[in-house]
């Protein structure tokens, strides 16, 4: 079903993210506008603010700290969109992924899991007490978040009987999977906001930190940093359509289309969405999660795996 | 690639492992050479199930239970520090040695 | 050829940062270095074969460094190595044995000699490794399933002090859990365990 893509779509991955990234920094910078000044305000004049502050941090000078650990550090700070980027690699487009390996769901998880203790190392690295309290905290949430979104993703897995990502879309011909594993699809859309620490999840790099992990990171290093967690977001985003939405299958338009129109609703339900919600401490997130979503999403496991033996 | 080759880069990894659990005077850092000599032990199991027996999988089992070692190992050697340094601030295997008196 | 440069290329990275991680001072890049080594491992692993098993072992490698990470910086003394000191014990006798033990291994590896390769891998280890888990394996399966549940219950155990009374009171009938608010146990310890 799902082909590998030709040797060009490996070089134009990144800078397809990363466009991506930049669509929706800048939709989200505009509904902030919008949501500060008001219609009148013209808040479409911001949607460009990203790519400014991108360029600014560009010139701008890295800060140094003393008895930093800045190697460690810079390479943490690099892992996060080098992460996100190797986890993009199975995302499909249409029905063609850059690589499609027997285990692509497993390694997407691998992937994420590099990203989040990336996180921490860029806390660690300035020798700054508040930067590794935002790279703590990040930790802690994986502990929330992980388990619930491995059960979620084991889920569709389950469901296509393989853990290949073009046969789990394949498996979607007929019904998506959000539709009847509705409580897996929800989990995975919290995760997806956790794994990219923002929205309500964004206590690692939240202002009572003054910034948190991020907070002794300046120029090109910063820029890497949140560059990366939007990547993060795209990617974890963008790995719901083939997992619950049913991948580029869809009637009429062509497969590639539908992945893009799946992923860009998914990116807009996440974004808007954000705004109502408060930032959620991570000790709360906790307790929900263990002891509310993973048994949901072992009890949904469970249905599933009843489903499939009796088909 | 050869099975030797692998077997001894196994064998490398564990004996570094070894001389790390048996030099290392903080609990924690002992754990890692634990760490390191599991990780030679999937090594070798992986390889000779690749090269010597690869329709059975059993090679493939060896694997699956160093892995479960590692992470059962790891949680109970943080639970035995944790409950040491909480009663006796002791995170050394000197230290704790003395417990007995 | 190409296998050969790919196993030069994740085996002396996998040897070299497991040194590492007894070399360096500072903690944080001990606990890294060691799992640079098993990320190698785990590349190693996928290049025998299997797939599956080298992802796990990255995925589970990974969380489990970062959590290392943590329990090394809150119970070492000098976690980020900015005053190296030793604390080492019994150098030259664990040089000794380990050196011999290498020595031993060695020689079997090279002595030994290895039957022939027999049969061909299924065309899905994975699903061939899953099948004999819960068929000719199954007691392996249990009995690691039963060490899990164990391993849980006793590392609570150890390294919790508070109980379910101390959080909800005497009669359990706070209606909030003493440590709430406070994150830990830190805050309710002051007010006396019961929620307000």
């Amino acid at each position: 079903m799902a082909d590998t893509a030709p040797l060009w779509a490996v070089v134009l991955l990144p800078f397809a993210l990363v466009a991506a990234a930049a669509v929706v920094a800048g939709l989200d910078a505009v509904l902030t506008a919008a949501a500060e000044r008001g219609r009148g305000g013209r808040p479409l004049r911001a949607a460009p603010a990203p790519l400014r502050t991108g360029l600014r941090l560009l010139g701008g000078q890295p800060r140094r700290t003393t008895a930093g650990d800045p190697w460690l550090g810079r390479i943490g700070i690099a892992l996060v969109p080098v992460a996100a980027v190797l986890a993009g690699a199975v995302l499909p487009w249409g029905f063609r992924a850059v690589t499609d390996p027997v285990v692509g769901v497993v390694w997407f998880n691998a992937m994420e899991a590099l990203a989040w203790a990336a996180v921490w190392l860029a806390g660690w690295g300035p020798n700054s007490a508040l930067s590794l309290i935002g790279g703590y905290r990040f930790l802690a949430q994986g502990l929330a978040y992980e388990l619930p979104h491995m059960f979620a993703i084991t889920t569709a897995a389950l469901g296509a009987e393989s853990l290949r990502v073009g046969e789990v879309v394949a498996a979607q011909r007929g019904l998506w999977f959000a539709v009847w594993m509705p409580a897996a699809f929800a989990v995975f859309l919290l995760s997806a906001l956790a794994m990219a620490f923002w929205g309500p999840f964004d206590h690692p790099l939240g202002r009572d930190a003054a910034g948190g992990a991020a907070a002794e990171h300046a120029g090109v290093d910063r820029l890497v940093l949140l560059a990366g967690r939007w990547l993060l977001l795209v990617v974890t985003a963008g790995f719901s359509v083939p997992l619950f939405l049913g991948g580029g299958h869809g009637p009429w338009l062509p497969a590639w289309a539908w992945t893009l129109l799946k992923t860009a609703a998914v990116l807009g339900l996440l974004v808007a969405g954000r705004r109502l919600l408060p930032t959620l401490r991570m000790e709360r997130y906790l307790e929900f999660a263990w002891t509310v979503l993973v048994p949901l999403t072992l009890l949904q496991a469970l249905v599933v795996a009843v489903v499939v033996l009796n088909r | 690639m050869t099975l030797e080759l692998f077997l001894l880069a196994a064998a490398a990894l564990f004996c570094i492992g070894l001389f790390g659990a048996l030099t290392q005077q903080s609990i924690v850092m002992l754990m890692m050479g634990l760490e390191l000599m599991l990780g030679g032990v999937i090594l070798a199991a992986a390889a000779v199930w690749h090269f010597v027996a690869p329709a059975a999988t059993d090679g493939q089992v060896l694997v699956v239970l160093a892995v479960t070692v590692m992470a059962v190992e790891m949680a109970v050697g943080f639970a035995v520090v944790t409950a040491l340094f909480r009663t006796r601030e002791a995170d050394m295997t000197d230290e704790a040695a003395e417990l007995k008196e | 050829m190409l296998d050969d440069v790919v196993f030069w290329a994740l085996a002396g990275p996998a040897v070299a940062a497991a040194v590492m991680v007894f070399r360096f001072a500072s903690m944080a890049r001990a606990t890294y270095a060691l799992l640079a080594s098993l990320l190698c491992v785990g590349g190693l692993v996928v290049r025998l074969g299997l797939d599956y098993l080298g992802v796990v072992v990255v995925l589970m490698m990974t969380i489990e460094m970062a959590l290392m990470g943590v329990f090394m910086v809150m119970f070492m003394m000098n976690p980020a190595g900015l005053m190296p000191m030793s604390m080492l014990h019994n150098r030259r006798g664990a040089a000794v044995i380990s050196g011999g033990v290498f020595v031993l291994l060695a020689a079997g590896v090279l002595l030994t000699p290895w039957p022939r390769r027999r049969g061909e891998p299924a065309a899905d280890p994975t699903k061939a490794l899953g099948e004999s888990l819960m068929g000719p394996h199954m007691l392996t399966m249990m009995t690691l399933g039963l060490a899990l549940f164990a391993t849980i219950v006793a590392t609570v155990v150890l390294a919790t002090r508070r109980g379910r009374y101390d959080r909800f009171g005497d009669d359990l009938r706070a209606r909030r859990a003493g440590d709430r608010g406070d994150g830990g146990d830190g805050g309710a310890r002051v007010r006396g365990g019961a929620g307000p």
